[in-house]
């Protein structure tokens, strides 16, 4: 019965904090990026404007949930779902403090990615089922873009694969227990985070969206909560790419003095704020900087990131 | 790279710069006096209505959002029988006190006229009228112009001479 019960629990308070968290980050990110750009941003809702995230989900409940009579139906109803899903299938492997994980898969960085490349299968779904020529480009490109960063980004963590030797994210975050692989692996991070940023399609790298030029991309036409599962899927992948980022890079739950799973929030915490950081700094670049960025550079660099580790690796036996 | 880092600390440092918004319910702007906001009829010193109903102001405005009646009170004075001003149509453009001879109409620094009906926009002359003299002070068109009423003729007004017979100047 334990054994059934606490599993249970896990999967439960994962699924809670994870959506609360995400949720919470969009009244967060106003905040931070009214903070930088001097001004307030919701504060009348709540203490601290904290309150606005229920107003908002309060507004999208009410609102007319309009499927396009031009988009093809079902793909259109089911590509909010699988952005949604995938992100959240990929929280099972993040392990938030020892044996508190929903599933230590001896291969969870695979899941991982393999979750994480499941997900373009939404925005492209989401922008071809719209039957609306923003909504294709912004499908499109999300496609391209998310196909191209996906092959980047598990290649630079092979490097933390080799030196710790497993796929296991327990096994990962214990071989950092002598150094933190953000120093060795010092590329291999920053590969990681502008894929992670690709992958969330945040702002620096958000051409799927675009605003400027493609109304809203690839969810112009959705509305209501279809609209909010692609919000709050974004929200959620920037908090797994954090999540992860801390995991395979930071030490994970590693650190003196507090519990595992403050450090692990700290750390995840941090790079949140990195990211909304970016947004607030960055413009957006074009789109075939973008690609020319993804395959000309990034790529060569995690090719050359993971043969000198193995390299040095190999030296030293 | 260095470029992407250094504007990323300089963003950063935006932490402890202070805030530029005005909390407005709250905290209010500073309105400079001459702000064009919500128009107002103003009264002479001694109390009286400024405006003699001479429709300049309704003549000038752009968008046609005042309405008058002109009527004529027992001492031969013009006054506005009904002065209504729709504001759902103002644009405060102001031309309505730049034409006013008697500086009667005026507008204020007010701006906070948000109402949940259309209609309480129309402003009638009640909801004009101030006790005041507004921006312009002392000035009362009847002391000063040639126009005779009850208790001033012809003549009588400051600094104005009197009449002149037109028959005493022929040669």
């Amino acid at each position: 019965m334990r054994d059934v019960i606490i599993p249970l629990i896990i999967v439960f308070a994962v699924l809670a904090g994870v959506l609360t968290v995400s949720a919470g980050l969009i009244w967060l990110e106003r905040r931070l990026l009214a903070l930088w750009q001097d001004r307030y941003g919701p504060n009348r809702v709540g203490p601290f404007g904290s309150l606005q995230v229920v107003a908002d989900m309060i507004k999208l409940f009410m609102k007319e949930d309009w499927i396009p009579p031009f988009a093809d139906k079902p793909v259109f109803v089911i590509a909010p779902a699988i952005i949604m899903a995938t992100t959240l299938m990929s929280f099972a492997i993040v392990v938030f403090a020892p044996g508190l994980t929903v599933i230590d898969l001896s291969v969870g960085l695979l899941f991982f990615l393999a979750m994480s490349s499941l997900g373009v299968y939404s925005v492209a779904l989401a922008g071809w089922s719209s039957n609306n020529k923003y909504s294709l480009i912004g499908g499109l490109r999300a496609a391209a873009q998310m196909l191209s960063y996906e092959i980047f980004m598990g290649l630079s963590l092979m490097g933390v694969v080799l030196l710790a030797g497993s796929f296991n994210i327990t096994a990962i975050v214990e071989a950092q227990k002598g150094m933190w692989f953000c120093i060795p692996q010092l590329p291999g991070l920053v590969i990681f985070f502008i894929a992670g940023i690709a992958e969330t399609h945040r702002l620096p790298l958000d051409l799927p969206e675009a605003e400027n030029e493609l109304v809203a991309g690839y969810h112009s036409e959705y509305s209501g909560m279809k609209f909010a599962m692609f919000f709050v899927g974004e929200y959620l992948a920037i908090t797994l790419i954090a999540a992860l980022v801390a995991t395979f890079f930071l030490g994970g739950w590693l650190g003196p003095w507090l519990p595992p799973f403050i450090w692990f929030a700290i750390k995840t915490f941090t790079v949140i704020c990195l990211f909304i950081l970016l947004r607030a700094t960055l413009p957006r670049p074009r789109y075939d900087q973008l690609m020319s960025f993804g395959w000309k550079l990034m790529l060569p660099l995690a090719l050359l990131n993971i043969v000198v580790t193995g390299g040095i690796l190999l030296l030293r036996g | 790279m260095f470029g992407i880092i250094s504007g990323l600390w300089k963003v950063l440092l935006h932490t402890f710069r202070r805030r530029v918004t005005i909390q407005y319910p709250e905290q209010k702007a500073y309105m400079p006096p001459r702000w064009r906001g919500r128009i107002i009829l103003s009264r002479d010193p001694e109390g009286g209505e400024r405006c003699v109903a001479c429709y300049l102001c309704a003549v000038a405005c752009p968008v046609g959002c005042i309405s008058l009646q002109s009527a004529e009170d027992e001492h031969g004075r013009r006054y506005p029988e009904f002065f209504r001003i729709n504001f759902s149509r103002c644009i405060f453009c102001g031309l309505c006190e730049e034409a006013c001879p008697t500086y009667a109409i005026q507008l204020t620094p007010d701006y906070e006229m948000g109402e949940f009906n259309r209609q309480e926009m129309v402003y009638e002359k009640e909801d004009l009228l101030i006790a005041g003299e507004g921006k312009y002070k002392g000035y009362n068109f009847y002391k000063v112009a040639g126009v005779s009423i009850a208790d001033k003729d012809k003549g009588q007004a400051q600094n104005e001479s009197p009449p002149v017979d037109r028959h005493d100047l022929l040669p």
